[in-house]
């Protein structure tokens, strides 16, 4: 077995025979309570991540909801302006910090990792479990000012309305997202530490999964930027709580200087939302085609670009705030340079698919309908980058829409594509392929009928946050409602058939889907200690196709 | 409910037209570079399907020839509406010469205007003429807001302790949109009402029916007697103060050692917080006005100081 390829898989099942202890499923290992709350396995971290997140995802998209039955009039009818403020407020908070930043990297990611590499947990198995504690603890703090009555600011936090004049519990979210923040800082840590220390024997740069890279570039995001925005947090309190001038003028301070400060952290955080998605796209891309992926130096080094360059966009968050002219130029020119390594990976995916052996399982149904809206997403980007566009289209519905394109089709949708793709892994149950094909249909369709209109709407000139609207609005306004219905019954499937399967799904292959990596060798669901010996590689990534592929139908 | 959804937004200006050309430049340009992908993707996803017998040889993993041009193509593409953008941008930032000047103050949840040379004032209204330049500048008196004026697709931030300004020239009369277009608080969805665009004769009209008796520089020399300015700066006053008269456009040299131009910033900063910077020569003793003096008098008394040439100052006391 040692002189094996790791990548090679054996056709039939292994023979049942009594498993020794360390072969034990991570699954089976342990059934108290202890023995998941005090769990130091990366898998079971994983696990628990994932079920405070989807809470996390279900009341923020309640807040969405009440938004979207609201909107349905023109009139101020289901919420008062105040309760629309909150519930937008909210829906940002928990949905950027709560729920994107850390969706993929802390439940895929931390299960996939060390898999990939060939290593038996991350580098600091405590520290990851602190990550999520710290993480549960931010939760509270969140459900706190949520139940308290609010936050009436925005996720943004502008200045002087958020340090001044907004009465709602700004304080309880302010400490959340500081606290949240030591929790996507440590992740990153771990990461990094573990992509450089535990690779396995023959696990160079050179043939780390795409998921790997996208990963890396992301935790190095997580650590440069989410400190500046902790620090930030730490200045917006001093004014609130202590009246300390820093940003607002009336007390000697500068409003522009928050904007610059928040928005240096969040330009990098939406790559924080995005790279990890791609990383996903790019496995669900290579598994589909069943082909070595085109250009693979392009796609790893243009995670890092993305990195590197998200940091030198966040001027153009502000054209119209009244920062200088060449500024604008200068932000406008490196936001259209910013978007060439996101095109770069959109033409090497569609390179992949060329004389591939394309199956449209679940996983390649989701990951196109990212590359679908995700290109639409940047493609709108792009237009906001022009200046004078965007002069127009700033705090309009052209935004929301554009965001929600990558954000919500982009990002989301690989969420559930990951979550199709290694739910076998995960789980050890196979689920009806059919009824994940249909939720990728719903979902995209549901999708573009919600936040399409709304791109009509910001050019028609309807402003973002607006709680009662113009009526010749309406018509595109029921449009999207309507659509939201939609998109909420494709999130929803998931519960029922994901959920049946881990009752009554048939047990999963080790490999279901015949793709190559590390963690299609281990068994479904992975032992305890992942590896029983240490992998050693000796090929690159994507080596299709397989010399004995584990053959499914 | 109204079945009738507009399909475009009105426009106001020439300037409008050219936005709005460039936006849809640039959607051609989307779709020019977005087709070929999603037609490529479909073609070989069905071509290409698992199963299907098809000449799956030669096939590449990667090349830096395909990787150079798909990278470089798009990016010069677009680097040309950026240039086109940029230029549009410039032309909206640059203050027009002889511009009729309107003062803008936002606060929650209201917008005023206040037109220099009459003296009118109105709330969540705005009269102007069309052909004509129009500067507003504009402040709040509390959080940031934006003005946006959807018909000209120009939107400028308001922000509390500082000036900014929104220059344009509108050239069809009709009623058109005016909202806030930066979240402000409880009822920032109603902070907004109408920009009005009329034909020069109809604007003189309404000047004349809103009369107002003095121009803004009249209000602002009454309000310079009434807060106790002349008393200092006046000609026949004994206290050591400069001379106001002139003072706009001119660099001023301060007790730290620096020169700054006196502009509407400086002249309000000056104002409220008479100790940050201190006219070189002068003793530090004007009492600071901050919770004194609301924005629109400001506004009202930086016109009367920036009309003041240095004789009508003396014929004046
Ligand atoms: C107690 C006397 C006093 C009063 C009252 C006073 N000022 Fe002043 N002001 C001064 C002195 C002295 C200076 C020069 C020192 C400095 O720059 O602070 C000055 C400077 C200024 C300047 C800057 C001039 C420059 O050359 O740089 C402006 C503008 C000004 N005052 C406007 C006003 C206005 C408007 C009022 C009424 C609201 C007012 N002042 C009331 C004494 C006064
Ligand atoms: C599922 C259906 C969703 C609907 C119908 C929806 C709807 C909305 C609406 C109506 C707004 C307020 C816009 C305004 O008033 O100007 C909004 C804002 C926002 N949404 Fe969503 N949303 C959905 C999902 C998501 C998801 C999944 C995310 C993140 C992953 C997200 C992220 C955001 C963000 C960041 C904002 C901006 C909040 C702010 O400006 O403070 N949304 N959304
Ligand atoms: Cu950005
Ligand atoms: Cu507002």
């Amino acid at each position: 077995m040692s002189d094996a390829s790791p990548l090679q898989e054996s056709a039939d099942p292994p023979p049942p025979r009594e498993t020794p202890e360390e072969q034990v499923s991570y699954l089976r290992a342990g059934y108290s309570l202890k023995s998941w709350f005090f769990t130091t396995d990366h898998k079971r971290i994983a696990i628990l991540y994932m079920v405070a997140i989807m809470f996390f995802f279900v009341v923020g998209g309640a807040a969405a909801v009440l938004m979207r039955l609201d909107l349905a009039t023109p009139s101020a009818d289901l919420l008062t302006s105040d309760g629309y403020n909150r519930a937008f407020t909210m829906h940002g908070v928990i949905m950027v910090w709560f729920f994107l930043i850390p969706s993929i990297p802390t439940t895929f990611g931390n299960f996939l990792i060390p898999l990939m590499i060939g290593a038996r947990d991350l580098a600091f198995p405590r520290l990851n479990l602190l990550s999520w504690y710290i993480y549960v603890i931010a939760g509270f703090f969140t459900l706190y000012s949520l139940v308290a009555g609010g936050v009436d600011t925005g996720w943004t936090f502008y200045t002087p309305l958020s340090t001044m004049f907004a009465n709602g519990h700004v304080m309880a979210a302010l400490s959340a997202v500081f606290i949240v923040g030591f929790s996507s800082i440590l992740t990153g840590l771990n990461f990094i530490v573990t992509v450089h220390k535990l690779r396995a024997p023959g696990m160079t740069w050179g043939r780390l999964p795409l998921f790997i890279w996208s990963h890396y570039a992301t935790s190095l995001v997580l650590l440069l930027a989410t400190p500046v925005l902790s620090i930030t947090l730490v200045l917006l309190a001093a004014e609130r709580m202590l009246g300390v001038g820093i940003f607002d003028p009336a007390l000697g301070g500068d409003p522009l200087l928050y904007q610059h400060l928040f928005w240096f952290y969040s330009h990098p955080a939406v790559y924080i939302m995005l790279l990890p998605a791609m990383g996903v796209v790019s496995e669900l891309v290579a598994a589909a085609a069943h082909k070595q992926v085109f250009g693979y130096w392009f796609i790893a080094y243009s995670s890092m670009a993305i990195a590197a360059l998200g940091f030198l966009v966040w001027g153009h968050h502000m054209f119209v705030s009244g920062q200088s002219m060449y500024a604008s130029a200068i932000f406008s020119l490196l936001s259209v340079a910013v978007a060439v390594p996101s095109a770069i990976k959109v033409y090497n995916w569609t390179a992949t698919f060329y004389k591939g052996s394309v199956s449209f399982d679940p996983a390649f149904l989701f990951a196109m309908s990212f590359i679908g809206l995700f290109v639409i997403g940047g493609m709108t980007g792009l237009m906001l980058a022009m200046l004078a566009v965007d002069v127009h289209l700033h705090d309009t519905y052209f935004v929301v829409a554009h965001f929600h394109y990558i954000m919500v089709g982009g990002t989301v949708s690989a969420f559930f594509g990951a979550l199709h793709f290694w739910w076998p892994k995960i789980t050890g149950r196979d689920y009806t392929k059919m009824w994940g094909g249909l939720t990728a249909v719903l979902i995209f369709g549901g999708f573009n009928m919600t936040f399409f209109p709304q791109f009509l709407l910001g050019y028609l000139g309807m402003p973002r946050r607006y709680h009662s609207y113009d009526p010749e609005f309406q018509v595109l306004h029921l449009l999207s409602s309507a659509g939201a219905s939609i998109l909420a019954v494709g999130y929803m499937l998931p519960v029922f058939y994901l959920g049946w399967s881990l009752r009554w799904g048939k047990p999963a292959e080790t490999n279901p889907w015949g793709a190559t990596g590390l963690e299609w060798t281990v068994p479904s669901p992975p032992p305890k200690h992942n590896f029983e010996e240490v992998p050693v590689v000796v090929e690159g990534p994507y080596h299709y196709p397989l010399k004995h592929p584990a053959s499914r139908d | 409910m109204s079945f009738v959804t507009p399909l475009w937004p009105p426009q106001a200006s020439a300037y409008a037209e050219q936005v709005d050309r460039l936006f849809l430049g640039f959607s051609a340009l989307t779709v020019l570079l977005v087709l070929p992908v999603f037609i490529l993707i479909g073609i070989f996803a069905l071509k290409y399907r698992r199963g299907r017998d098809v000449d799956r040889t030669h096939r590449t993993r990667g090349s830096v020839w395909l990787e150079t041009s798909w990278a470089a193509g798009p990016f010069l593409l677009v680097l040309g509406f950026f240039a086109w953008g940029v230029a549009l941008y410039v032309d909206a930032q640059t203050e027009p010469v002889g511009a009729l000047e309107i003062s803008g103050t936002a606060k929650q949840w209201m917008w005023k205007f206040s037109h220099h040379p009459g003296g009118q004032r109105e709330i969540n209204e705005l009269h102007v003429p069309a052909g004509e330049p129009v500067k507003i500048t504009l402040t709040s008196q509390d959080v940031i807001h934006s003005l946006y004026l959807p018909a000209l697709r120009l939107k400028q931030d308001v922000l509390p302790g500082r000036y900014t300004t929104l220059s344009f020239t509108a050239d069809r009369p009709g009623t058109y949109a005016l909202r806030c277009a930066e979240f402000c608080g409880a009822n920032h969805a109603v902070m907004g009402g109408r920009i009005v665009v009329q034909t020069p004769r109809d604007y003189a009209q309404w000047l004349s029916r809103s009369g107002a008796d003095k121009s803004l520089a009249e209000r602002g020399k009454l309000l310079f007697r009434q807060y106790g300015c002349s008393g200092c700066h006046g000609p026949a006053s004994s206290v050591k103060a400069p001379d106001l008269a002139g003072l706009y456009g001119r660099p001023v040299s301060l007790e730290s050692g620096e020169t700054i131009i006196a502009d509407d910033q400086y002249i309000r900063d000056s104002i409220l917080f008479p100790h940050r910077a201190i006219a070189a020569g002068y003793p530090p003793i004007m009492p600071t006005f901050r919770n004194v003096i609301e924005e629109e008098d400001l506004i009202a008394l930086t016109a009367f100081i920036r009309n003041t040439r240095a004789e009508d100052w003396r014929e004046e006391e």
